[in-house]
């Protein structure tokens, strides 16, 4: 059976798609057959960040119409062939997605993979409600910012409200949180919310902060996932975040600034 | 900038300390009341229809006239009522609970 992971926040433009596919590829790095899904039909984007779009031939849509198998549909991924992407529909509209036949899908996946990691689309139109259903786990993506963290408490109430493990009784969802969009030296400056403010007001377990970096959009730009990037501050805190998701104990890195010495002060910037 | 103005922009940064500060604030008092709103039963605009169906067999009293409260904290929920009746001849204010 496969842990059904949702990738989610409510707001736009937070790093939901970036940390799906960090995730996903982290995941079947380390030896987990791992399934990726696009939920944003009619907005695929998944896919781009993927590196995989050219290679899309049916997607989630057409395995819910049963106009393909998931055999068909999943793309495996040229990196590491444990991850298998299944692409959101370009051409349709979310109303596409049936519980029912999404459902099925999911038990189809369990059957074959050890984690489906489903990115959420924004919003919580049905789409969203779509993602979070089935989810066992959620990963909710928030930046240190008034408008997202509102989000990211709305989605909590909508998490613990009408998911299948809130509608059946069942243990409720694990929630975690990742910060992403992380400045130090802003949160130094005292005009950015820090760790402790967001973790105040939401209270839900650390999964990582992953810090504001010019190498997510490089590797977007080059369809890598970022964790792929080993080098870059946001590469290693998604392989922070694997680690600790699955169970590792870490600290929390890239939450201090880096440390200036008194003659960089002076004349540094 | 200046030798001494890198000096100073430290000191000057204590007093600008604070969006963060402002931010966190707004966002303690929206998230409880959003919550709050959230652990309403769904019932209670229901049950104050019908009270006030049951208070109007015995006192003209309009809706205004009821104030339902709900509040929760870890070990309960209160739920208050609050009836006035109107202001009539041997008025009295009634408080149920």
């Amino acid at each position: 059976m496969a842990r059904i992971i949702v990738i989610t926040s409510g707001k736009g433009g937070v790093g939901k798609t970036t940390t799906s596919s960090a995730l996903a590829m982290g995941l079947a790095l380390r030896g987990h057959r791992t399934a990726v899904i696009d939920f944003d039909v009619g907005l695929r984007n998944l896919d781009l960040v993927m590196g995989c779009e050219r290679r899309v031939v049916y997607d989630f849509v057409n395995v819910l119409n049963s106009e393909a198998n998931l055999t068909q549909a999943l793309i495996k991924d040229k990196r590491c062939e444990n991850l298998f992407i299944l692409p959101a529909s370009q051409t349709r509209d979310k109303s596409s997605l049936k519980r029912e036949g999404v459902g099925r899908v999911m038990e189809e996946l369990s059957r074959g993979f050890d984690y489906v990691v489903c990115d959420s689309p924004a919003g919580i139109e049905h789409g969203a409600m779509m993602a979070m259903y089935y989810a066992d786990d959620a990963i909710i993506v928030t930046n240190p910012e008034i408008s997202s963290v509102r989000d990211s408490d709305r989605m909590l109430g909508i998490l613990a409200g009408k998911s299948r493990r809130a509608e059946t009784a069942a243990t409720p969802i694990r929630e975690y949180l990742l910060l992403s969009r992380y400045d130090p030296e802003r949160v130094q400056r005292g005009d950015m919310m820090s760790v402790d403010d967001v973790q105040e007001i939401l209270s839900l377990e650390l999964l990582g902060v992953v810090p504001e970096s010019k190498a997510v959009l490089t590797a977007s730009n080059a369809g890598t996932p970022i964790i792929l990037d080993k080098e870059s501050d946001a590469g290693q805190a998604y392989s922070d975040v694997v680690k600790r998701y699955l169970g590792e104990r870490l600290p929390h890195r890239f939450i201090e600034t880096t440390k200036k010495g008194l003659l960089n002060r002076l004349f540094g910037e | 900038m200046g030798l001494l103005d890198r000096f100073r922009s430290n000191t000057s940064n204590q007093q600008v300390r604070g969006s963060a500060v402002v931010a966190k604030e707004r966002l303690q008092i929206l998230v409880a009341h959003d919550r709050a709103e959230r652990n309403r039963p769904p019932y209670l605009n229901q049950l104050k229809e019908d009270i006030l169906i049951v208070v109007r067999k015995y006192v003209n009293v309009d809706l205004n006239a009821i104030q339902v409260t709900y509040e929760q904290d870890e070990r309960r929920e209160i739920l208050e009522l609050n009836i006035t009746f109107p202001d009539t001849s041997h008025s009295h204010n009634h408080d149920a609970k």
